[in-house]
């Protein structure tokens, strides 16, 4: 265990974070966060999604400005023109999504922008030489000469780790850099970061398994909403205080409706198994049973890439399952196409909004109607008295602020965007309705009107199963939890569960 | 956060209310305008310009650019590209031709001559199977679109030379002893006084139109190139949608074939060379972004007229065919600098 690094003594501070704050068209993502970094120590950063890690993040590595506050390095206020500024300063980053160039080895990757030149070009075989010793040492079995595309995911996790380890950094910052590594790359990772902070090199991390931060890290700074909410050495904390600030008050995001019994099973999923849609050889999800009754809502809960969005796109029709069933109301709908499985009341609000929800082209009324289009067909041609009598309700069940169903759906705020998303499949009239992480995005207001309107339709007999990464969420209006963990069920609660136990449930084992 | 939400929705609002200012009627009517301006122009510039029986001339001429942009308009508003449109047009001119001219069949002795109906039928089945061929590869196989329909574009040309060893069938009148004369009509005949040509791409305007604003074919077409993915999780038939718009190009491809043959009462396999470029332009023109989900047939049919007025009145008052070339371009690249100006400020506000 590294419970040793509790007792090490706080370094100097090297780099300090005073009062940053940050908008984005007048949205607060930061509002006054204060911490220090110290020399040789690692200092992780708590907080839900939405909770502003990310930005940061991006504060500190240069990649973008603060609205006010400022860096101080040394002593000294800084200003990072750019995230190559900030590096020529011993600040550098590995960021949460890959960014390397999947066509390139990885010794050109590793080398890209800053290669090795001699008189007679790029020196290739110091190049490799290098990297071949960084790999070494992340005890990685990796050809400097293989083309990163044909690294499965965890290994090009390493490759950026490498990346960021061969520029001698004072400061490394490390945003979700295990999410797609075992258990083993974690704990070489983990050692190399040992070695690194003997060395006096200063870690930022960034994870949600709380677990295994808790394993490496010195100091704890928990965000939320934008707020840090504390900020502690390791000695004084443990599991329950981070998700107790992570957390903080409930908001009051509904509670369980009742007062209706449950239907018979609408949805039963039967041992489905999902290959990796990014060809990685695993499955995403593994040989996963579900029953969901008519009135029910279930709550999926699990880290990313724990299979939730791909059994929720596979039981929609995006994704095809290698076996397994998928049942609807007694019917095995597998075979079908995602608009048959629509017309048999299946409907999926996916994830992300802008890429598979709306069509940025067409106004809110469109967006609105989209998916029933016909539902309002008679012979050849759609009826627009039926269409607008259609569009009309669905803004008045999701109630959808907006100038009526013309203007452009751009002009919407998030939370009225993501209601359009929701009552464009709320308006085929679906049985079973399924929804990627509902709450992404929006703001608590928006939250909790989605998590209404999601009660009103189980109370009136539809199946409704939503996934979160949110703890709180789970706790809201859904009858059933099930905690997610790399495409199994791990656990099953009722929504008298506390929020430490669901957080336990779906962390990776620990590891050693 | 209802605050600023609030605000940032009033401030959009008030954007949007803006487009009764003149700027931006001049940039939503631009094609129209232009027209217009072009028009007006060439009416000071030449007495001859102005008059009922050259205009209805210049639009016969417009005929063959606007069934062609119809189809591209369909294929660009699912966010592909058809390059192939000109050599299937050349392509079904010469197989048009060749049924014309009787089709022998050696082992048993005779020459067929098939009516003219059913040249026409044969000439747009071949125009549909060749759009279908892009389709399929496209939709099904994931070919992108510009390889797809580049390769076409070779195949239909190479495949329309190879048939005419290069050389031009002259003679389409039919026989009157075979009874499939007529083919002419097309190109030559007027209906109250209006080439059959115009109206042909009247009809096609307008069915096309009713077909986008009306029917849920419409709709699905404007989703699945507006945001692929959102239509297709909406229960959009994504696939058939892109496989029927290739069809329908490649069908009025075949028509602007017979209405250009019957024209020049001949069919040439180099028939068509770049018009692909002025459908295109015709629909870039007209408003719609290449990016797919946004256009209008009507957008479409006033950039087809505005390259064939302004071409046509080129002509009228003597400048050099280069210089058509020239004014053409230049046309072209304003018409997407407006584009990029009209739906740019649009993805800036998000």
């Amino acid at each position: 265990m590294s419970g040793a690094a509790t007792s090490r003594p706080a370094g100097e501070v090297v780099l300090a974070a005073r009062n940053i704050a940050k908008s984005y068209n007048g949205v607060k993502a930061l509002k006054g966060v204060n911490f220090d970094i110290h020399r040789g120590q690692v200092t992780t950063l708590f907080g839900e999604n939405g909770a502003g890690k990310s930005t940061l993040m991006k504060i500190l590595s240069g990649v973008v400005q603060p609205t006010s506050g400022e860096i101080v390095l040394d002593g000294r206020p800084i200003v990072f023109s750019s995230s190559t500024d900030a590096r020529n300063h011993g600040i550098s980053i590995i960021h949460q999504e890959l960014s390397l160039a999947p066509n390139l080895s990885v010794r050109d990757n590793i080398f890209m922008g800053r290669e090795i030149t001699s008189l007679t070009g790029v020196d290739y075989a110091e190049e490799e030489r290098q990297v071949r010793r960084l790999l070494e040492e992340l005890e990685e079995d990796i050809d400097p000469l293989t083309p990163v595309e044909e690294l499965r995911l965890g290994q090009q996790q390493i490759v950026e780790i490498a990346r960021a380890l061969s520029v001698d950094s004072r400061i490394l910052i490390m945003d979700e850099p295990t999410s797609a590594l075992s258990a083993t790359e974690v704990e070489v990772l983990f050692s190399v970061i040992r070695d690194l902070t003997a060395k006096g090199v200063s870690i930022v991390y960034i994870s949600h398994h709380l677990e295994e931060a808790l394993q490496i890290t010195d100091h704890a700074v928990v965000l939320r909403d934008g707020n840090m909410t504390a900020y502690a050495p390791r000695a004084d904390i443990d599991l329950e205080w981070i998700v107790r600030n992570m957390v903080g008050e409930n908001y009051d995001l509904g509670s369980p409706p009742t007062g209706h019994g449950f239907g018979p099973v609408m949805l039963s999923v039967r041992d489905l198994t999902v290959p990796d849609p990014a060809g990685g050889g695993y499955n995403v999800v593994d040989r996963m049973s579900l029953d969901v009754r008519a009135g029910e809502i279930v709550c999926i809960y699990g880290l990313m890439g724990a299979g939730r969005t791909e059994l929720l796109e596979t039981v929609a029709g995006k994704l095809s399952a290698s076996s397994g069933e998928i049942v609807l109301e007694g019917k095995e709908i597998s075979h079908l196409p995602i608009g048959e499985r629509i017309a048999r009341g299946l409907a999926l609000v996916p994830e992300d909004r802008q890429r598979f929800g709306l069509v940025q082209t067409m106004s809110v009324g469109q967006n609105l109607s989209l998916a029933s289009i016909m539902e309002f067909t008679r012979g050849i041609f759609t009826s627009v008295r039926l269409e607008r009598a259609l569009i009309q309700k669905s803004i008045r069940d999701v109630t959808v602020k907006t100038d009526g169903p013309d203007v452009p759906i751009g002009s919407l705020s998030g939370g009225n965007q993501q209601k359009v998303v929701i009552g464009k499949m709320l308006a085929t009239d679906p049985k079973v309705i399924l929804l990627d992480e509902p709450s992404r995005g929006i703001d608590i207001g928006a939250k909790a009107e989605v998590f209404r309107i999601l009660a009103h339709h189980a109370a009136a007999g539809q199946a409704v199963v939503f996934t979160t990464s949110e703890v709180n969420e789970c706790l809201s209006i859904a009858h059933r939890i099930i905690i997610m963990r790399r495409g199994r069920i791990s656990a099953e609660f009722t929504s008298d569960i506390t929020k430490e136990k669901i957080m336990a449930a779906s962390g990776e084992a620990v590891a050693a | 956060m209802t605050q600023t939400s609030a605000n940032r929705m009033s401030s959009q609002v008030s954007s949007v209310k803006g487009t009764s200012n003149p700027i931006k009627l001049l940039l939503k009517g631009r094609a129209f305008f232009a027209l217009i301006a072009i028009v007006v122009v060439f009416s000071f510039l030449s007495p001859n310009y102005l008059t009922v029986s050259n205009l209805l001339i210049m639009s016969s001429h417009v005929a063959i650019y606007g069934i062609l942009a119809i189809g591209m308009l369909l294929v660009i508003l699912s966010g592909g590209i058809d390059l192939s449109v000109g050599s299937i047009l050349a392509l079904c001119g010469v197989v048009a031709g060749a049924l014309m001219q009787g089709v022998e069949l050696k082992p048993l002795g005779v020459i067929l001559f098939p009516p003219v109906w059913a040249v026409v039928v044969l000439t747009c089945a071949l125009g549909a199977v060749l759009g279908a061929l892009n389709g399929i590869l496209i939709a099904w196989f994931k070919v992108p679109a510009f390889v797809t329909t580049l390769g076409v574009m070779y195949m239909a040309r190479g495949i329309a030379l190879l048939m005419t060893n290069g050389l031009t069938y002259n003679n389409l009148a039919g026989r009157p002893e075979l009874g499939n004369t007529g083919f002419d009509w097309l190109g030559f005949n007027r209906l109250f006084g209006v080439p059959i040509s115009v109206l042909v791409l009247a009809a096609l305007a307008v069915l096309t139109g009713l077909m986008l604003s009306r029917s849920s074919f419409g709709r699905w077409l404007y989703a699945a190139g507006g945001n692929e993915n959102a239509a297709d999780l909406s229960g959009v038939p994504v696939k058939r949608v892109k496989i029927t718009v290739y069809t329908l190009s490649g069908i009025l491809s075949a028509i602007a074939g017979l209405v250009l043959s019957s024209q020049l009462t001949s069919a040439g396999p180099t028939a068509g060379t770049t018009y692909e470029l002025t459908a295109i332009a015709a629909v870039v023109i007209g408003g719609a972004a290449l990016t797919g989900g946004r256009g209008t047939v009507r957008g479409t049919m006033l950039g087809a007229f505005v390259i064939g007025f302004l071409s046509d009145g080129l002509v009228i008052i003597g400048v050099s065919s280069y210089w058509q070339t020239v004014f053409t371009g230049a046309v072209i690249v304003l018409a997407v600098l407006m584009n990029t100006i009209q739906y740019g400020a649009r993805g800036i506000r998000r």
